[in-house]
């Protein structure tokens, strides 16, 4: 009989990254990530999960741990929130170059300053180029089922890269969901035990993080590019083999909902787009044509699978809860350079949303879409990105 | 494959690397690890070791060698030592070598953490006294007086203003079994501290002074002779502490000024040049003579 329990979004986290068996653990302290590694702490404390649990001094050397058991050979697990995905930056890129394949969950959360707790994308999108998968999800189901793919993403020998899994804050990780566990069977014959064929070994030494010259290290970053976008079909086929596993449609990088005869397309990730959903639903009844395309892999990003759903439609509007200052939100940006140049494409419309938790409620989403749809009848070019619910008064 | 044996042992750093002429760096490196044996895996920091062992596609390397990033090093140590640990292949031992940027500096967080977690790693500074990677520039290793390219003796300076930090009593400070000082210039002292601490487990620090003729700027044949002066007049200091006690020195035959270990070297010509400099020469007279009396040098 299936195990079925309501925990909390941190909890079925935790349970899933014992489910996959790590050799070691990197804890460190951030809200609202902390309740992921303290679950894991209680699992070893009680004898429930056999890993060595480090208690690091900083998220820096959280990432740096887990990079050297990975390189040892040992499966690895760290978490970490906002400033301390920022603070790892360095060595995450170090990491992807020397193809060292363990997972982090990324608990979205705002980035100081102003100093603020609640979710949003920039700190998991200012990793976005550092050579890391990250995959987005909306539920804390999604979230365990994912942390189990990951792991075997990671380790796929035509991947070996670090994943990440980035799930909002606080909206998933203190929410308390119904979740259905795997049991263990089933998780170890989805993901054998990690067995990687270079690693630090006293009898076949070998030379880890050389130094290249510009002679090679293009070629060393194309192979990080390669296996990223080659690295899509691996993807589509560990989720198609987590969907025969689980029953759950996890069928592609991106979810598509209603976007089939959809005129506009909205385009979100994470936890954002169950509301969304509800609101598609309203203005479907109201006879709109509205869709959502969630993307749940966002680095390879699934540009294939974005083109095929927003064909016929006759505006995208992207809700980004992140800005690239100066610029737009960085979805918005992955979206039109996709777009651009294919012949008929619709008018990409970014928006601004969330930034520092302010909510995106189903009359906000109402609002894009007739703001959207304006735009693209009005016969100007598109604007730049719109800051959602903005208010001139007060800013500073 | 394994290798035929040839009768002689096969050193586990081997020639045709790209160190400097008389490379104090080098020359420890290669005596570290005959102290260690072949059953380590070595973790390194940025910095002149990492630059000149590892051209990509060439390794002086015999043993698993991993180098990540400039800061990170003590914390890679402890996550190879917790994978060790993990798959059980404990016997393995880790070894960290930084320079001293790497340690007393951008690292220092890092460090801290690993000897207060009390994890498997000996950790091993090869302090040349300067960010020699980059071109010799002020690190908290410096000793004081020295001219480095970001605190170099002008018309209105006489180089480092402030003292060398004092890493091992740091180090000492956090409870760890071993912790000693060697020289580049006692190879047999330092391999047999290097031998001592692989007996021991928990965290464990080896600091060892590593003269760099490239940047402390003197003949490049002069390293061990640089080494045996700076020894010789109390301004490095060798000693063995056991769970935080003193339990060894190496006391001085004859006690040399520092003025002959300071004229031979061009980061410390202005202390000998410069009249104005008289006040500071005896500064670090006076810190060599305090040395001697802190660590027993003489008696
Ligand atoms: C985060 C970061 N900051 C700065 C550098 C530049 N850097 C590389 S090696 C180095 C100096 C290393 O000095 P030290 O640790 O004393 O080793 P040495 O080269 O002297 O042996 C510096 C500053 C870097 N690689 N990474
Ligand atoms: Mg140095």
């Amino acid at each position: 009989m299936a195990d079925i329990r309501v925990v909390e979004g941190s909890e079925a986290v935790a349970l899933a990254v014992k489910a996959c068996r790590p050799h070691v653990i990197a804890a460190y302290p951030i809200s609202p990530q902390t309740h992921i590694v303290e679950t894991l702490a209680r699992m070893v404390a009680d004898g429930d999960l056999n890993a060595e649990y480090v208690r690091v001094e900083s998220e820096f050397s959280a990432a740096s741990v887990v990079s050297g058991a990975s390189t040892a050979g040992s499966r690895s697990y760290t978490a970490s929130a906002s400033q301390g995905l920022l603070l790892m930056t360095e060595v995450l890129y170090a990491s992807a170059g020397m193809r060292l394949p363990f997972v982090i969950t990324g608990v979205n959360r705002s980035i100081s300053a102003p100093i603020n707790i609640q979710v949003d994308h920039q700190d998991t999108i200012s990793l976005r180029d550092s050579g890391v998968i990250q995959l987005y999800v909306e539920s804390a189901q999604e979230a365990y089922d994912m942390h189990l793919a990951a792991f075997k993403i990671a380790e796929d020998p035509s991947i070996m890269l670090p994943v990440m899994v980035c799930m909002d804050g606080w909206v998933l990780t203190h929410s308390y969901e119904r979740v259905e566990f795997l049991d263990q069977e089933a998780v170890d014959r989805f993901l054998p035990p990690f067995k990687p064929e270079n690693y630090l070994d006293t009898a076949n030494p070998k030379t880890w993080g050389s130094y290249a010259e510009e002679d090679v290290l293009m070629e060393f970053k194309y192979s990080i590019h390669k296996a990223m976008t080659e690295g899509k079909s691996c993807i589509r086929k560990i989720m198609a083999e987590l969907t025969a596993l689980t029953g759950r449609d996890y069928g592609g990088l991106v979810e598509a909902y209603r976007t089939g005869d959809a005129e506009v397309v909205l385009v979100a990730m994470g936890s954002m787009a169950g509301t969304i959903k509800d609101a598609v639903d309203d203005m479907r009844r109201e006879g709109k044509k509205v869709g959502l395309i969630r993307i749940r892999c966002y680095r390879p990003f699934p540009y294939e699978d974005l083109v095929a759903a927003v064909r016929g439609a006759k505006v995208v509007a992207v809700l980004d809860a992140n800005v690239s200052m100066g610029s737009e939100g960085a979805v918005g940006l992955d979206v039109k350079s996709k777009l651009i140049g294919r012949p008929g494409v619709p008018m990409v419309i970014d928006f601004i949303a969330g930034l520092g938790g302010r909510e995106v409620n189903s009359t906000a989403v109402r609002e894009i879409v007739d703001r959207a749809e304006r735009l693209s009848s009005s016969g100007l070019p598109p604007p730049e990105a719109e800051w959602l619910d903005l208010n001139p008064a007060i800013v500073p | 494959m394994p290798k035929k044996p040839t009768g002689k042992t096969e050193s586990l750093f081997v020639s045709g690397h790209r160190a400097c002429h008389g490379c104090g760096l080098a020359l420890a490196v290669r005596h570290i690890l005959e102290a260690t044996g072949s059953n380590v895996i070595v973790v390194s920091p940025t910095g002149c070791l990492e630059t000149f062992s590892s051209p990509y596609g060439f390794s002086p390397w015999r043993v698993p060698w991993i180098h990540h990033v400039f800061e990170n090093a003590p914390a890679i140590a402890s996550g190879v030592a917790a994978a060790l640990r993990a798959q059980h292949r404990e016997s393995t031992r880790v070894v960290a070598i930084g320079g001293d940027g790497a340690t007393f500096d951008i690292g220092f967080g890092s460090l801290s953490g690993m000897l207060e977690r009390g994890d498997d790693v000996l950790y091993i500074c090869a302090d040349n006294g300067a960010y020699m990677n980059t071109g010799g520039q002020r690190s908290g290793a410096t000793p004081f007086c020295a001219a480095t390219t970001t605190h170099p003796a002008g018309k209105t300076s006489l180089g480092k203003t402030e003292r060398k930090k004092d890493l091992p009593e740091i180090v000492a400070a956090h409870g760890v079994p071993y912790v000693a000082t060697a020289s580049v210039a006692y190879l047999g002292d330092l391999k047999q501290k290097v031998k001592k601490a692989m007996t021991l487990h928990g965290p464990r620090y080896i600091q060892i002074d590593t003269p760099c003729p490239s940047v402390w700027n003197f003949p490049s044949h002069l390293t061990l002779e640089m080494g045996r002066l700076g020894v010789n007049s109390g301004l490095v200091p060798l000693f063995e502490m056991l769970d935080g006690k003193i339990s060894k020195v190496k006391k001085l035959r004859v006690k040399v000024p520092v003025i002959e270990y300071l004229k031979q070297q061009k980061r410390f010509q202005h202390l000998v040049v410069k009249e104005a400099s008289r006040g500071s020469l005896m500064a670090v007279q006076e810190q060599a003579d305090r040395n001697i009396e802190k660590y027993k040098l003489m008696a």
